[in-house]
C-alpha cells in the first residue's frame, strides 16, 4: 500500500474519533451525545471489557476488535481510538510547530515502571477495586480533562455570549447554570493534563510507553503481531530520517531497529524514509529477529506468578465484593449510604464498573450526577454519585444508562426507571419549618413525582408524611427542602437498588356540570 | 428564525388571528344578545369550549387584547411550566392556550411576546414536554430561558411584610406588558395554585418563601409588579396529589378559563371554581386584607360565559 496513504488514514481517523469524542463531552444542548455516545465509546478498551462483564451484547465487543487490530498490525488503538493519544499528538505537533529543531529521539523504556503499574492494574482490578483504572484508564481521564476542564471553560463562553445578547433581549443562546463544583475532580484532570501536557512536549508518546496500563498491555500483544512495521537494512542509508519522527521513540537507528512494542502505528516514518524502507512485514517468517526478545525465565515467573494470584484473589473476593461507603459524619441523621444512580444495579456493582469517564456527569441535563469524593470510599474516588445538594434525578430520564460505556450504569427502559428505588426516604421532624416555625412550607411534597411525600393536616398547617414503599430516591425533596444546613428531608442510598410500588388511585369522582352556573 | 421569515409569519399570523378575531366577534354577537360594554368587566369567566375558543370570545368582553397591549410593545407571558410532565397531565399551563395568547398580542402590534417560567424540574425538558416550547414557536412568541441567576436583578417589594426584596427575572423587569398565565392546581404547600402562587416562577430564590412564611411571602409578592392581566386555565384542573400530579387520574375535565385585570379576583373566582371558599386560601386572604385586589366577587362585574 502506498505508505503516504496509510499515515493520512491515521489521521483521518484519529481525527473523526476526536470529534466525534469532543462533541459527546462538550455538547451544550444535550442532544449530539446520546446520538454520538456509542460511536465514541464502543472501541474503548476497557470500558468495553467493563461492559461484557456487566452485559452480554455486540454492544460490549468493541474490546475484542482492539485485541484482533493489534494482533494483526500493533498498537492502532494507541494510534487513532484512544483520545488520551489524540490529545497528546496535537500537543506534540504544536510543540514542534513552535520549535523546528524539536525532533524525536528514542526513548529510554522504564520497563520496571510500565510492568508495575500494569500489574497493580491488573491486580487491583481482580481483587474488586476499579481504583487503578480510575485512575489511569486513559479514555477515561482525557473524558475526566474534558467534562471537569474544558467543558466549564466552554460553559464560561457561552453564558458570557448568552448575557451580552440577553442585554440587548436576543434569547438565541441561553446560559448554563452550573451548580456542581468537585476540586477532587478538577485537581485530578490538572494534573493528569499537566503530566501528559509536559511528558508529550518534551517525548511525544512517552505516557504511552510508561504510564498508561492499556498501552502496556497492547504493547505485549503486539509482540505477537502478524504483520510489524520493520526497518528494510539493505534500503537503509541512515538518513535518520525516521528517528526524528517517531513520536513513540521506538526507533534505533544505530541498530536500524523498530521496537514495536512500542511503536503507536502512526506511519510517520513510513512517509519520511526516502528509500521507502519501511513498511509492514510479516513476522511469521522473521519470527521475531527484527525485534530483540530475550527470554527471562524470571520474568515469565512473576508474570505467571502475579496472574495465578490475582485469580486466586478474586475467586475468594468476588463472594465478599462489598464497598461500604461511608460518608464523614458531623451531626445524627447523616446519610449511611451514598445514592449510586439508577440502573447501577448496586453500589458494588457501580464501583466494580465504573471508570470514571464522567460520560454521564457532562451528560446529565440535571447535573445531579456529580463526581464523588470519599462518598463511595478512597477506592472509588471520583466515581459519580447522586449529589442531591446540587440537583435532583428527573423522573422520566435515561440519559445516563443510554451514555455509560462500562455498564456501569445500565440502560433502562421509561417503565423500569420509573420504580427503581435508588434510596430511601428519611424526614427529621424536628428540623422542618412547619414544626419550628409553625409555617407552611411542603416544598418537599411538592417535588415528589410519585408523591412518597404527601402533606397531611398538622397543628393548623401542613406536615410531610414520608411513605417509603412508593420512593423511587430521586432527591427532589431533599433537593427542595429549604432548611439549612442540614435538610429535614433526606434520601439515604440504597446499596443494593430495590423497586418501588405503584401508587394506583381511582380515578377522582367529581361530576363537572358544563351547563351549570359559575359557583360565583 | 431569520428576520424574513419572522416578518412572513408574523404578516400571516396577524392576518390569520385577525380574520379569527372578526369572525369570532361575528359569531358572538349572534350568540350574545344581551348587552354589555367591553373594558367595564373586571373579570370574565368562561366555560365549555376549547382553550383557545374560550380566550378567544372571552377577551371579547375586554375589548380584544388591543386594550392591554399597544402597537410596538413588549409583552412577557408567565405560563406554569414548572413540570416534566405532558399536557395530558395537567401539571403545566395548557399549550393551546399559551398559543393564542400569543397570537392575540402579535396580533395586537406587540413588538415581542417572551415566554418563560423559572421551572422546578430540568426547564429544557419542562419546555419540550410542556408543549409550551413548540407552542410558542409555532405562534412566533420567543421562549427564553429562566434557569440562569444571571438574568435575575434584585428588586425591593416595597409593601411586602415578609419578603421584603428579591430577585426578579430581567424579562418582568422590563416589558411593558406582563401577562400571568396559572394553571389552576391543587398545591401541597399553598393548598391550591393559582395567579399570585405562580409568580413564584418569577423570582430566583424561592427557597426563602418556604423558609419565611410562605403564604405572607406569595401576597407579599403580589404586591411588586401586578400582572396587566392575569389568564387562569382551568381546562383539565388537578385535584390532588398537586402541584406535580402522579397520573392522569389526578384531573377533572371543567373546560373552564378565568380572565381578569385583578390577581386577586382571578384567584378568589378560581378557587371557588376548585371549590374552595378563598377566605380559607391564606395567601388570597392576606392579599385582600393587604388591598392588593378583591377578594369579594360580589363587588366586581363578572362576565360569565356558558357556551
Amino acid at each position: 500500500m502506498n505508505s503516504a496513504l496509510l499515515k493520512k488514514i491515521r489521521i483521518g481517523v484519529s481525527a473523526l474519533f476526536f470529534i466525534l469524542f469532543t462533541f459527546a463531552y462538550l455538547d451544550l444542548s444535550g442532544f449530539a451525545v446520546q446520538k454520538l455516545s456509542v460511536y465514541v465509546t464502543y472501541l474503548q478498551f476497557i470500558p468495553s471489557i467493563l461492559k461484557l462483564l456487566s452485559i452480554i451484547s455486540i454492544a460490549a465487543t468493541g474490546f475484542i476488535i482492539v485485541t484482533v487490530l493489534t494482533f494483526l498490525f500493533g498498537r492502532v488503538y494507541c494510534s487513532s481510538i484512544c483520545p488520551m493519544g489524540t490529545l497528546q499528538d496535537i500537543i506534540s505537533f504544536f510543540a514542534r510547530k513552535l520549535n523546528n529543531k524539536k525532533y524525536f529521539r528514542l526513548n529510554k523504556e522504564y520497563k520496571f515502571l510500565k510492568y508495575s503499574l500494569l500489574a497493580v492494574t491488573v491486580i487491583s482490578f481482580f481483587s474488586g477495586s476499579l481504583i487503578i483504572i480510575d485512575l489511569l484508564d486513559p479514555y477515561s481521564n482525557t473524558g475526566k480533562i474534558f467534562s471537569n476542564l474544558f467543558r466549564p471553560v466552554l460553559i464560561l463562553v457561552n453564558n458570557f455570549i448568552a448575557f451580552t445578547f440577553g442585554k440587548a433581549n436576543i434569547y438565541f443562546l441561553y446560559p448554563i447554570e452550573t451548580n456542581g463544583f468537585s476540586i477532587a475532580a478538577i485537581g485530578f484532570s490538572l494534573i493528569i493534563l499537566g503530566t501528559i501536557g509536559i511528558m508529550s512536549y518534551m517525548k511525544g508518546r512517552l505516557f504511552c510507553n510508561t504510564i498508561c496500563p492499556v498501552g502496556t498491555l497492547l504493547g505485549l500483544f503486539s509482540r505477537y503481531s502478524m504483520f510489524k512495521i520493520s526497518i528494510d537494512k539493505g534500503a537503509c542509508i541512515s538518513c535518520n530520517l525516521c528517528e526524528r519522527v517517531c513520536k513513540a521513540g521506538c526507533i534505533d537507528k544505530k541498530n536500524k531497529l523498530i521496537y514495536f512494542e512500542r511503536c503507536v502505528s502512526c506511519f510517520n516514518c513510513f512517509e519520511v524514509c526516502p528509500k521507502g524502507g519501511i513498511s509492514y512485514t510479516t513476522s511469521i517468517k522473521q519470527t521475531g529477529n527484527d525485534t530483540p526478545v530475550k527470554i527471562d525465565n524470571k520474568k515469565r515467573e512473576f508474570i505467571s506468578k502475579t496472574f495465578l494470584y490475582a485469580f486466586g484473589l478474586t475467586t475468594i473476593s468476588f463472594g465478599q465484593i462489598k464497598i461500604i461507603p461511608k460518608k464523614l459524619s458531623k451531626i445524627q441523621n447523616l446519610k449511611k449510604n451514598t445514592v449510586s444512580p439508577p440502573g447501577s444495579k448496586s453500589i458494588s456493582h457501580f464501583a466494580g464498573k465504573c471508570t470514571a469517564c464522567h460520560l454521564c456527569v457532562s451528560a446529565c441535563p440535571a447535573q445531579v450526577l456529580q463526581p464523588s469524593l470519599w462518598e463511595y470510599g478512597f477506592t472509588g474516588i471520583l466515581q459519580p454519585f447522586m449529589d442531591y445538594k446540587v440537583s435532583y434525578c428527573n423522573h422520566d430520564c435515561l440519559i445516563c444508562g443510554q451514555v455509560c460505556p462500562t455498564g456501569a450504569i445500565l440502560p433502562l427502559t421509561i417503565e423500569q426507571k420509573k420504580f427503581i428505588q435508588i434510596g430511601k426516604v428519611n424526614f427529621i421532624k424536628d428540623n422542618c419549618i412547619v414544626e419550628t416555625e409553625g409555617t407552611e412550607c411542603g416544598a418537599c411534597s411538592e417535588h415528589c413525582p410519585t408523591k412518597a411525600v404527601q402533606m397531611v393536616p398538622y397543628k393548623n398547617q401542613h406536615l410531610p408524611e414520608i411513605h417509603t414503599e412508593y420512593c423511587v430516591g430521586c432527591g427532589a425533596c431533599e433537593f427542595a427542602c429549604p432548611v439549612k444546613p442540614y435538610k429535614a428531608i433526606y434520601v439515604d442510598g440504597n446499596p443494593v437498588h430495590q423497586t418501588a410500588k405503584e401508587k394506583i388511585e381511582e380515578k377522582i369522582k367529581q361530576k363537572v356540570d358544563l351547563k351549570s352556573d359559575f359557583p360565583f | 428564525m431569520d428576520r424574513r421569515d419572522f416578518l412572513k409569519k408574523s404578516v400571516f399570523l396577524g392576518a390569520t388571528a385577525g380574520l379569527a378575531g372578526s369572525l369570532g366577534s361575528l359569531t358572538n354577537v349572534l350568540a350574545n344578545t344581551k348587552f354589555y360594554s367591553p373594558k367595564s368587566y373586571d373579570l370574565v369567566a368562561i366555560k365549555g369550549g376549547e382553550p383557545a375558543v374560550m380566550f378567544d370570545k372571552a377577551m371579547e368582553s375586554f375589548g380584544g387584547m388591543k386594550s392591554f397591549v399597544k402597537k410596538g410593545q413588549s409583552v412577557v407571558i408567565k405560563p406554569n411550566i414548572g413540570w416534566d410532565v405532558t399536557p395530558e397531565r395537567g401539571g403545566d399551563t395548557n399549550p393551546q392556550l399559551v398559543k393564542q395568547i400569543i397570537k392575540h398580542c402579535l396580533n395586537a402590534g406587540a413588538k415581542d411576546v417572551y415566554v418563560f417560567d423559572h421551572t422546578c424540574d430540568y426547564w429544557k425538558k419542562c419546555y419540550s414536554n410542556s408543549g409550551i416550547e413548540k407552542a410558542v414557536n409555532d405562534a412566533g412568541g420567543k421562549i427564553v430561558s429562566g434557569e440562569s441567576e444571571g438574568y435575575y436583578n434584585d428588586v425591593q417589594v416595597k409593601s411586602g411584610s415578609t419578603l421584603k426584596n428579591a430577585k426578579v427575572h430581567e424579562l418582568i423587569l422590563n416589558s411593558d406588558v406582563f401577562i400571568n398565565v396559572p394553571v389552576l392546581k391543587h398545591h401541597s404547600s399553598s393548598g391550591i395554585t393559582i395567579g399570585m402562587k405562580n409568580l413564584m416562577g418569577v423570582v430566583w430564590d424561592r427557597r426563602f418563601w418556604h423558609q419565611n412564611n410562605l403564604q405572607q411571602c406569595i401576597a407579599d409578592f403580589a404586591s411588586y409588579r401586578k400582572p396587566n392581566l392575569t389568564i387562569v386555565d382551568a381546562y383539565n384542573v388537578m385535584k390532588r396529589n398537586g402541584p406535580r400530579g402522579v397520573s392522569k387520574e389526578d384531573l377533572i375535565t371543567m373546560k373552564s378559563l378565568i380572565i381578569s385585570r385583578d390577581l386577586v379576583a382571578a384567584d378568589a373566582a378560581a378557587a371557588k371554581l376548585f371549590g374552595t371558599d378563598p377566605e380559607k386560601v391564606d395567601y388570597i386572604r392576606i392579599a385582600n386584607e393587604m388591598k392588593l385586589g378583591v377578594m369579594d366577587l360580589n363587588k366586581l362585574s363578572i362576565n360569565r360565559i356558558i357556551m
